[in-house]
């Protein structure tokens, strides 16, 4: 009787359509979200990430429309992110039905943006996502914003601080070194991080095997998030959630039976 | 007359509720509308955020005297999350106590965990003779929120049938879900619960034609 370890699927949207390829086993690449969120929920994830990788003025509107389709279909937790700079902005993707909004660059520019959002619709709603990397700090990582291309001189362990303080809900931990390497979490930010993090910690960047999302639940993670692998039907979400049994973690799991 | 009204007071992420309500072939409406709210075989009090600003909402369309006059007439009445909380005398947050609409004695209180908001799936120890249960008492559930009630004890419970309650646990129980009569209630969000959470609204609308 324990709080589940969420595996979440991330889908980079644009324009209404998922970019990047999207693999699902008998399903034709038509590339709406709405197609792949359904198959998602069916496998069993535990929560949806849609990411608005375009994020322009028409775009947003493109996205909601997208985010109101979901939550009419896929019955399980939906959070947007990607672009969102106002209270406003969150509320018309609420209304759309989603549960929660993740906020990156522009809570960095704009701290106060946390405690607005936390205040109008409580910490639950508001995930921080970071993107993070070693540096020169005090913690040895910083943050970086435009997809790990700029690095600030922002220690990643003081705004994480400064973030929950104001109001973030859960901070989306995403590793610039590890991303893309497909040689498992940054587990060593993963534990720094997990010390002084008191709201659920999402681990993200770097899954290549089913074998890599244990060790970051281990390390503190509570949820474990990955994108590519999922898409590209080299891991599936059956394979994550049967490899986090069998290391003993708690997750809702029922073996899929096709 | 439609067999469900959510109702409509500002708060609540809708759109999946009033979806899981017509999944499970049942007709539904949003509505603010006193007499709708008063007349639906059910009605379902969603909830998200504040527990004082719900309450503010709530007295806004007059949902205490709806849902009075539903359970003295035993007309099925389903609080989600925050729709729950408020069924409680009173809640805390940040030092400030509110009022609630005080059906069940008790208040609601931030959990006591190293790690809040509780967010995600959780499984649930279910009472013994529950019908919100019913076939899915092994599922887990999707809870997304810091506060909660721990306790809920009627002062003389000579005179009234016990409600069946729920609990769940992260690092403290609490209460889960609650069924009293005509008034049920889960601080989880069933329509973020996939199939498992479906079928629960399905035993919730399977009460509205016995009652």
């Amino acid at each position: 009787m324990t709080l589940s370890k969420r595996v979440i699927a991330c889908l980079d949207v644009k324009n209404g359509k998922v970019v990047k390829g999207v693999n699902f086993e008998n399903l034709v690449q038509i590339g709406d979200p709405v197609v792949f969120a359904e198959a998602y929920a069916g496998a069993g994830v535990d929560e949806l990430v849609f990411l608005d990788v375009a994020a322009s003025v028409e775009n947003r509107k493109t996205m909601i429309e997208v985010v109101e389709r979901t939550a009419e279909n896929v019955f399980v937790p939906l959070c947007v992110g990607g672009g969102i700079s106002s209270v406003s902005d969150v509320l018309l993707l609420l209304k759309a039905g989603c549960d929660k909004v993740s906020v990156n660059t522009s809570a960095v520019k704009n701290p106060l943006l946390i405690s607005q959002i936390a205040e109008k619709f409580g910490s639950q709603v508001i995930t921080l996502s970071i993107d993070a990397k070693k540096g020169n700090s005090e913690s040895g990582y910083v943050i970086t914003t435009h997809g790990g291309n700029k690095t600030l001189e922002l220690d990643a362990i003081k705004w994480i601080t400064q973030a929950i303080e104001l109001g973030a809900g859960e901070i989306l931990l995403n590793s610039i070194d590890a991303d893309g390497t497909k040689h498992g979490f940054d587990l060593e930010m993963l534990r720094l991080v997990r010390e002084v993090c008191t709201v659920p910690l999402i681990a993200s960047g770097g899954a290549g095997q089913v074998s890599d999302f244990a060790p970051a639940i281990m390390a503190g993670a509570d949820a474990v998030l990955a994108a590519s692998v999922f898409h590209s039907g080299q891991i599936t979400i059956d394979e994550v959630k049967k490899d986090l049994v069998l290391n003993k973690i708690p997750v809702r799991y029922s073996p899929q039976t096709n | 007359m439609n067999d469900v009204v959510v109702l409509d007071y500002g708060f609540g992420n809708v759109r999946s509720v009033l979806r899981a309500v017509e999944k499970n072939k049942a007709s539904v409406k949003l509505s603010a509308d006193f007499n709708e709210a008063l007349e639906a075989k059910g009605l379902i009090i969603p909830g998200v955020g504040a527990f004082a600003a719900c309450m503010k909402g709530l007295e806004q369309v007059r949902a205490n005297e709806i849902i009075d006059r539903r359970l003295v007439a035993n007309k099925p009445v389903l609080g989600i999350c925050v729709g729950m909380q408020v069924m409680f005398e009173s809640g805390w947050e940040h030092g400030i106590k509110s009022e609630g609409l005080g059906q069940w004695p008790g208040i609601v209180d931030q959990i006591n965990a190293p790690v809040l908001p509780h967010m995600g799936f959780n499984s649930i120890e279910v009472a013994i003779g529950s019908k919100m249960f019913s076939e899915i008492a092994q599922e887990q559930f999707y809870f997304l929120h810091s506060f909660a009630a721990k306790k809920l004890e009627f002062r003389d419970s000579s005179k009234i049938i016990n409600p069946l309650i729920h609990y769940a646990t992260h690092f403290e129980q609490f209460i889960a879900a609650v069924e009293n009569g005509p008034l049920w209630a889960t601080q989880f969000h069933p329509e973020k619960s996939g199939p498992a959470g479906l079928k629960l609204i399905n035993n919730w609308l399977e009460t509205l034609d016995e009652k």
